[in-house]
């Protein structure tokens, strides 16, 4: 069980960390749209295009860390098994 | 000779009427690109984010900008910022109060230092400010462009295009917004750069 929870923690900060990256590595917070600058060719002005982006932030990256190290914390609990 | 001379002169009269008159630019562009970029600093990042619902007129006068007037109108709902939770504080009664305050609004009370070369006319605007339900005098510098008979190339209708420019900064103190609170993770100051082009069909 102790082996397992650390495997999982593991698990859960590396696929944070590469959600994260994959993501956009936004070192901001998270974003939920995307806002692109356009040039309207007539009056040359530069106007915002709004998307639909999700683009995950430090604090979701920290709340995926948190919750990995939660679990490694968890291993603690239990009693490592006895070698033979 | 009376018979021609006078018609002729009546119908100069009228075109140099005509051509002195203010023209009367209706900001709702149906193109949609017509916005305000906003920006605050903040200590993980900038916060940016646009208004993209304007509207409003102005009367300006090709052959003596310095007279130009109207209003400005954006929508407070318009306004936008990427983080959701962020957009939804900003909506709210401690930010911008949009269901109480659903408008911000300039209006153009003159304009000094007008120098106009080419079409493209520079000024320092004055007017009134109003943001949050406080309206203030401000005065900011504006870029005025003329495009006569641009609107044809961007609609398909006859008409004249008025380009609109302007970058300046408020202190969200002086309107309420938040005031006093949270300075040290929004910036009191608030730089805003509006582009908007106004349409003039004839």
């Amino acid at each position: 069980m102790r082996r397992n929870l650390r495997v999982v923690a593991l698990l859960l900060g590396l696929t944070s960390i590469a959600l994260w990256l994959a993501l956009g590595a936004n070192r901001g917070w998270t974003k939920t749209t995307r806002t692109e600058m356009k040039k309207d060719p007539i009056t040359e002005i530069d106007y915002p295009v709004i998307e639909k982006d999700f683009s995950p932030g430090v604090e979701a990256l920290g709340a995926g860390l948190m919750i990995s190290a939660a679990v490694a914390g968890l291993s603690f609990a239990f009693k490592p098994k006895p070698k033979n | 000779m009376t018979r021609i001379t006078v018609p002729f002169l009546g119908a100069l009269a009228f075109a140099a009427f005509v051509s002195a008159a203010p023209i009367s630019f209706d900001f709702k562009d149906p193109k949609g690109v017509n916005n305000i970029v906003f920006k605050t600093d903040a200590p993980l990042e900038s916060i940016n984010g646009t208004a993209s619902g304007v509207s409003g007129t102005l009367s300006f006068n090709p052959e003596n900008p310095g007279a130009t007037t109207g209003k400005i109108v954006v929508a407070a709902k318009s306004l936008h910022v990427g983080n959701a939770t962020m957009k939804e504080h900003l909506h709210g009664e401690m930010w911008m109060n949009v269901t109480q305050f659903p408008e911000l609004t300039f209006e153009l009370v003159s304009l000094k230092n007008v120098k106009t070369e080419a079409g493209v006319t520079t000024a320092d605007a004055t007017g009134k400010f109003t943001a949050r339900g406080v309206t203030k005098e401000i005065t900011t510098p504006v870029k005025l462009t003329y495009l006569k008979d641009k609107l044809k190339a961007r609609s398909g209708k006859d008409g004249d295009l008025l380009v609109v420019r302007s970058n300046f900064a408020i202190k969200r103190s002086d309107y309420g917004i938040n005031a006093g609170k949270g300075e040290d993770k929004v910036s009191n100051e608030i730089e805003l750069s509006l582009s908007i082009a106004g349409i003039a069909p004839r």
